[in-house]
C-alpha cells in the first residue's frame, strides 16, 4: 500500500511535469499602461554598476529597478528563449553581437526607437527596427606583454599574419571560441582578416598557428592569469587575446599604483563586441521599459560603465575617466562579421577551427 | 537470507497514528524531489525535444551519429570508474587513520580535508596549472593530460571517501576484527575477510558518490582537460549556452540520466542485497597508535594529505600574501577598499550571504534526507529502491539541465523562478545524496535484536528510535550535514544557471574579482578564497561538534 503512494506521488509529479506548458499562459500587454513600480532587467554575470547609479533613474521615474544576472551572455539569452512566452524581466542587457542574430530570429524584442540613439555611431547600431539599442562596446585584441617583448629583441607582431610566423612560436595563448567569448571573437577577428576563398583562408592560418605551438586555455581566466606573461599573469606567454581595456584595467587594479600599464594592445585584427538592450517581448510595461533604455543611454549610466565594466559607452557624448583616456586603445579598424552569418556557421566554423588546431 | 528477521520495521509496526506519520514521511521528501528536480527536469527535457508539442527525435540521430560525441560518452564513463578507483585508493588508507587512530589535532585535519570540496574549480584549477606545469615540483608538463583531471578529481573528492568511510568504520565493532586475530588470521587476512566486507556498505556509498561527482565534472575538465577532453556535462553546456542548440543538449540530457540511472538502479540491488546488520558502536573506537608500524601508518597518511591537499591550498594561501611589496596583508586590507566600485562587494556581505545559503540548505538537505534515509533503509522493493536513485540523480545530473529546468518550471503554484529561495534548494538537492548515503548504511546494519530488546524492556517505538537508532543516525546524519554545509558555501550545482537577484556570496565575488585583469584583483581573489577556505574548515569542525541526545562523545 505505502508502496503504491510512493509511485502515485512519483507519477503526480510527472503528470504536472507533462501539464507544465500549458499553465504557461502568455498575457498580452496593456494598452493603457498603469506605471509600475518595479522594473526588472536582466543582465549577465559581468554586469555592474556603481551605488546610486540605477537610484537615479528610481528618483527621475519612481520606478524602481531591480537586476537579475543570469550567468554569461549565451547562458543569458538561452534563458530569455526558454521564458519567452513567461518571461522573467521586462529588459534585456547585455546581449552582443555574436548572439543578437539568434535573438532577433526569436523574437525576444518589441521595437523601440530611443531619443537618445542620436548621441551612439551609427556603425554600433546594427538592427533597423530598433528590437534592439546599442549601450556598450568593447573589442577583443591580442595584448602583449611589453617587457618580455623589449628583453627578447623579438620586434612586437603588427598584424595577426606575423603570429604565422615561426619566429613566434610558442608565444600566443588564445582561448576555445566553444567555450569563451573572446575565443570566439578572436576566432572571428581571424575568419573576417582570412576569408573562405582566397587562397590563404583562415583554416590555413590556424593550421600555421599551431604549427607554431599556439596554446588554447577554455576561459579567459586560464588563459590571462595561468599563461600570459604580462601585467598580473603568471604564465610565460608574452600573447594573449584580451580585451583593449585590459591595459587600463591593469593600472587601475595596480597596487601599489603604476605609471605605466605593464602590457599594450596590438590593433590590427580586433573583433568588436557590441552590447545591446532590449524590450522585452511580453513585458507589461514597454513604456517604462522603453525609459530604462533612455536611462542606459543617459550620462549617469554611461559614465559609469567604464570603470565597472571595463567596456566603452556607446554614447559619444560621455566622458571617459582619464585612465581610459590616457591607457586604452580604440582600434581605427575592427574586423566585422556580419551576426546572421555568425548565427548560421557558429558550430560549423567551431568545428573546423577544432579541426585545424588539433 | 540468513538475517531472516522483519525488515520492514520500526515502521510496520507501528499502528493507527503512526501510520500517518509514516505516510509523511514518504511524503515530505517524494514531494520535494518531485517539485524540484523531476518536474523541472522533465519539463526541460520535454521542451527540449518537443518544441512545438510534437516528440522529435532527431537529435538522438545527431548525438549518435557523430563520432565525436560517442566519443565524449566513452570518455565520461572510463574517467569517472578511474577518477573512483583511484580516489577510493587512496581514500580508504585516510579513511582508516581517522576513524582508528587517536592524534592530535584529528579534529582539525578531518575538517580540513572537506576545504578542497568547497573551492571553486577555476581557483583550484590555477594552483593546479602552476603546479603540474613544467615549472612545477613534479618536473614534467601533464597539463591538459588526463593525469591532470584525474589528480584534480582525487584532491576533490578525497574527502567523500575519508568521511563517508570514516565515520562508518569508527562505529564498527572492532571485536570482530579482534577475533579473526586471535583465531590466527594475519593483518592483511583480517583486512581482506572480515573489515572490508563490513565496510563495503559504505564504501559503496563513498564511490556512488564519487562516481556520480566525476561522472558529471564539468569545471576541472574544462579547465585542465584542454580541447582533447570533454565529458557530457560540459558538451550539454556548450550546446545549451553556447550554440544554444537545446533539442541537442536535451538529448545530451537523456542520454546522461539514463547513465546515470542504469547504474544507480544496479548500485542500489547491490547495496540492499549486501547489507548486513551488526553491532556498531555509538562510541568512537579511535586509539592512540602505539608501535612503529602503526606510527608509520598514521605518519604516511598525514604526509600524503598535506602533499595532495595541501600543496594545491598552499599555493593560493601564498599567493594571497604574495604582495609586490614582499608577503603581507595588503590583498586582505584590499578586500574593504572600494576601489573600482562596480567589483566591490563587501567581504562581510558574501560571507553573511554565504552562511545564511548554507544554514538554510543544511537544514533542508538533513531533514529531508533523514526521512529519505528512513524510507529507503527500512523498506525493500522496488519503490524503495527507484526512490533510492531517485534521491541521487541529482548528483548526476547536468547543472545546465537543473537549473534551466528550474528556470522554465517554477512557475506555479507560485512563481518561484527568480526567486532567492531556490538556492538553497538548489544546494541541499546536491547535498541530500550526502545524508543519505551516510545514514543509510548505518541505519541499515542497526540490529533489530537491540531494538527489540528495548521494545520488550517496555520502551514505546518512539523512544526505541530514540534511544538506539538516534545515537547511531545522528553522527552519520552530522557527516552528512558537513557536506551539505560544504556544498552549499562552494555553490555547487544548478544555482550558476538560474537568474537570480544580486546576490553577492564568497564564490561569486571571486569570480567578480578574477574577471578583470590587475595584481590587487588576482591578489584579492586569492585572499577571498583563503576566507572561503577558513569559514569551511570552521563550519564543519562547528558542526562536527554538535551534540545530539544523549551523545557524549563524537
Amino acid at each position: 500500500m505505502r508502496n503504491r503512494i510512493t509511485i502515485l506521488l512519483l507519477a503526480a509529479s510527472l503528470a504536472v511535469a507533462a501539464c507544465g506548458d500549458d499553465a504557461a499562459t502568455t498575457t498580452a500587454a496593456a494598452t493603457t499602461e498603469p506605471a509600475p513600480s518595479e522594473l526588472v532587467l536582466m543582465t549577465h554575470d559581468s554586469f555592474a554598476v556603481s551605488d546610486g547609479v540605477l537610484e537615479a533613474f528610481t528618483a527621475e521615474t519612481g520606478i524602481v529597478v531591480s537586476v537579475l544576472q543570469a550567468g554569461d551572455a549565451g547562458t543569458m539569452l538561452s534563458q530569455a528563449i526558454l521564458t519567452k512566452d513567461d518571461p522573467i524581466a521586462d529588459v534585456l542587457y547585455g546581449i552582443d553581437n555574436t548572439f543578437l542574430s539568434r535573438a532577433l530570429d526569436e523574437d525576444l524584442f518589441l521595437p523601440y526607437t530611443s531619443p537618445r540613439l542620436d548621441v551612439v555611431p551609427g556603425d554600433l547600431v546594427l538592427d533597423a527596427e530598433h528590437r534592439v539599442t546599442p549601450i556598450d562596446f568593447g573589442d577583443v585584441c591580442l595584448n602583449y606583454d611589453k617587457e618580455a617583448f623589449a628583453s627578447s629583441g623579438l620586434p612586437v607582431p603588427e598584424t595577426l599574419r606575423n603570429l604565422a610566423d615561426p619566429r613566434y612560436d610558442g608565444t600566443l595563448v588564445v582561448e576555445d571560441p566553444a567555450s569563451s567569448s573572446p575565443g570566439l571573437a578572436f576566432l572571428l577577428a581571424t575568419i573576417a582578416t582570412f576569408p573562405e576563398g582566397g587562397d590563404y583562408d583562415w583554416r590555413d592560418y590556424w593550421s600555421d598557428l599551431a604549427a607554431n605551438d599556439v596554446l588554447v586555455t577554455s576561459g579567459w581566466e586560464e588563459a590571462y592569469y595561468s599563461s600570459f606573461s604580462g601585467g598580473s599573469g603568471e604564465g610565460d606567454r608574452p600573447l594573449v587575446v584580451s580585451y583593449a581595456s585590459s591595459p587600463p584595467a591593469e593600472v587601475y587594479f595596480a597596487d601599489p599604483p603604476v605609471e605605466e600599464a605593464p602590457t599594450a594592445v596590438i590593433t590590427d585584427g580586433c573583433f568588436r563586441q557590441i552590447e545591446f538592450a532590449g524590450v522585452l517581448a511580453g513585458t507589461a510595461y514597454p513604456e517604462a521599459a522603453g525609459r530604462l533604455i533612455d536611462f542606459l543611454l543617459s550620462d549617469t549610466f554611461q559614465e559609469d560603465i567604464p570603470l565597472t565594466m571595463f567596456v566603452f559607452p556607446a554614447s559619444t557624448e560621455a566622458t571617459l575617466p582619464p585612465v581610459f583616456v590616457d591607457f586604452a586603445t580604440i582600434p581605427d579598424h575592427t574586423a566585422t562579421v556580419d551576426p546572421a552569418a555568425i548565427d548560421a556557421h557558429r558550430e560549423e566554423w567551431i568545428e573546423q577551427w577544432t579541426d585545424a588546431v588539433r | 537470507m540468513d538475517r531472516a528477521v522483519d525488515r520492514r520495521r520500526p515502521l510496520s509496526r507501528t499502528r493507527g497514528s503512526g501510520r500517518l506519520g509514516s505516510v509523511l514521511l514518504v511524503a515530505v521528501p517524494v514531494m520535494f524531489l518531485g517539485y524540484f528536480f523531476v518536474y523541472p527536469v522533465v519539463t526541460i527535457i520535454v521542451t527540449g525535444l518537443a518544441p512545438d508539442g510534437r516528440l522529435d527525435l532527431a537529435p538522438f540521430g545527431a548525438v549518435f551519429g557523430r563520432p565525436s560525441l560517442l566519443g565524449v560518452a566513452w570518455f565520461t564513463l572510463w574517467q569517472a570508474i578511474a577518477s573512483t578507483l583511484l580516489t577510493l585508493l587512496v581514500g580508504l588508507p585516510g579513511a582508516y587513520v581517522l576513524a582508528r587512530y587517536d592524534f592530535p589535532g584529528r579534529r582539525l585535519v578531518r575538517a580540513g580535508v572537506t576545504i578542497p570540496f568547497v573551492l571553486p574549480t577555476v581557483v583550484v584549477g590555477s594552483a593546479f596549472l602552476a603546479l603540474l606545469g613544467p615549472g612545477g615540483p613534479l618536473g614534467v608538463d601533464l597539463r591538459r593530460t588526463v593525469w591532470a583531471i584525474l589528480i584534480a578529481h582525487v584532491f576533490f573528492n578525497y574527502a567523500v571517501v575519508v568521511r563517508t568511510v570514516g565515520s562508518y568504520w569508527e562505529r564498527l565493532d572492532p571485536s570482530l576484527e579482534q577475533a579473526a586475530r586471535v583465531l590466527g588470521a594475519n593483518r592483511w587476512q583480517t583486512l581482506r575477510e572480515v573489515t572490508l566486507p563490513l565496510l563495503r556498505p559504505a564504501i559503496a556509498s563513498a564511490a556512488s558518490i564519487v562516481f556520480l561527482f566525476t561522472f558529471t565534472s564539468f569545471g576541472v575538465i574544462l579547465i585542465l582537460g584542454g580541447l582533447h577532453h570533454a565529458t557530457i556535462e560540459v558538451e550539454i553546456w556548450r550546446q545549451a549556452t553556447a550554440l544554444l542548440d537545446f533539442p541537442v543538449a536535451a538529448a545530451l540530457a537523456v542520454l546522461q540520466l539514463v547513465g546515470v540511472s542504469a547504474i544507480l538502479v544496479a548500485y542500489s540491488r547491490y547495496q540492499q542485497r549486501r547489507s548486513h546488520q551488526f553491532r556498531l558502536r555509538s562510541a568512537a573506537t579511535a586509539r592512540r597508535p602505539t608501535g612503529w608500524g602503526a606510527r608509520l601508518v598514521v605518519a604516511a597518511n598525514l604526509g600524503f594529505m598535506a602533499v595532495l591537499l595541501g600543496t594545491p591550498l598552499l599555493v593560493l594561501v601564498y599567493r594571497s600574501v604574495r604582495t609586490p611589496s614582499g608577503l603581507g596583508l595588503a590583498f586582505y586590507r584590499g578586500l574593504t577598499e572600494r576601489t573600482g566600485s562596480g567589483l566591490f562587494v563587501p567581504p562581510a556581505t558574501a560571507i553573511g550571504n554565504s552562511l545564511r545559503f548554507a544554514l538554510l540548505a543544511t537544514v533542508l538537505a538533513v531533514v529531508v534526507g533523514l526521512l529519505a534515509s528512513a524510507v529507503v533503509a527500512y523498506r525493500r522493493g522496488v519503490a524503495a529502491r527507484t526512490f533510492d536513485a531517485l534521491l541521487m540523480l541529482p548528483l548526476g545530473t547536468s547543472a545546465v539541465t537543473l537549473g534551466f529546468g528550474m528556470l522554465l518550471a517554477l512557475d506555479v503554484p507560485v512563481d518561484l523562478r527568480t526567486s532567492l529561495w531556490l538556492i538553497p534548494v538548489a544546494h541541499s538537492l546536491v547535498a541530500i545524496p550526502f545524508v543519505v548515503r551516510t545514514a543509510v548504511p548505518v541505519m541499515r546494519s542497526i540490529q533489530q535484536r537491540l531494538r527489540d530488546a528495548a521494545a520488550v524492556l517496555g520502551a514505546s517505538p518512539g523512544r526505541v528510535w530514540r534511544e538506539v537508532d538516534l545515537p547511531l543516525v545522528a553522527r552519520a546524519g552530522l557527516v552528512g550535514a558537513g557536506f551539505a554545509c560544504a556544498v552549499s558555501l562552494g555553490e555547487f550545482g544548478a544555482t550558476s544557471f538560474l537568474a537570480l537577484p544580486t546576490n553577492p556570496t564568497l564564490p561569486t565575488a571571486i569570480f567578480r574579482l578574477l574577471g578583470q585583469p590587475g595584481a590587487a584583483t588576482f591578489g584579492r581573489a586569492m585572499a577571498l578564497s583563503t576566507l572561503l577556505m577558513l569559514l569551511t574548515g570552521l563550519a564543519v569542525l562547528l558542526i562536527e561538534r554538535v551534540r545530539v541526545g544523549k551523545l557524549g562523545e563524537f
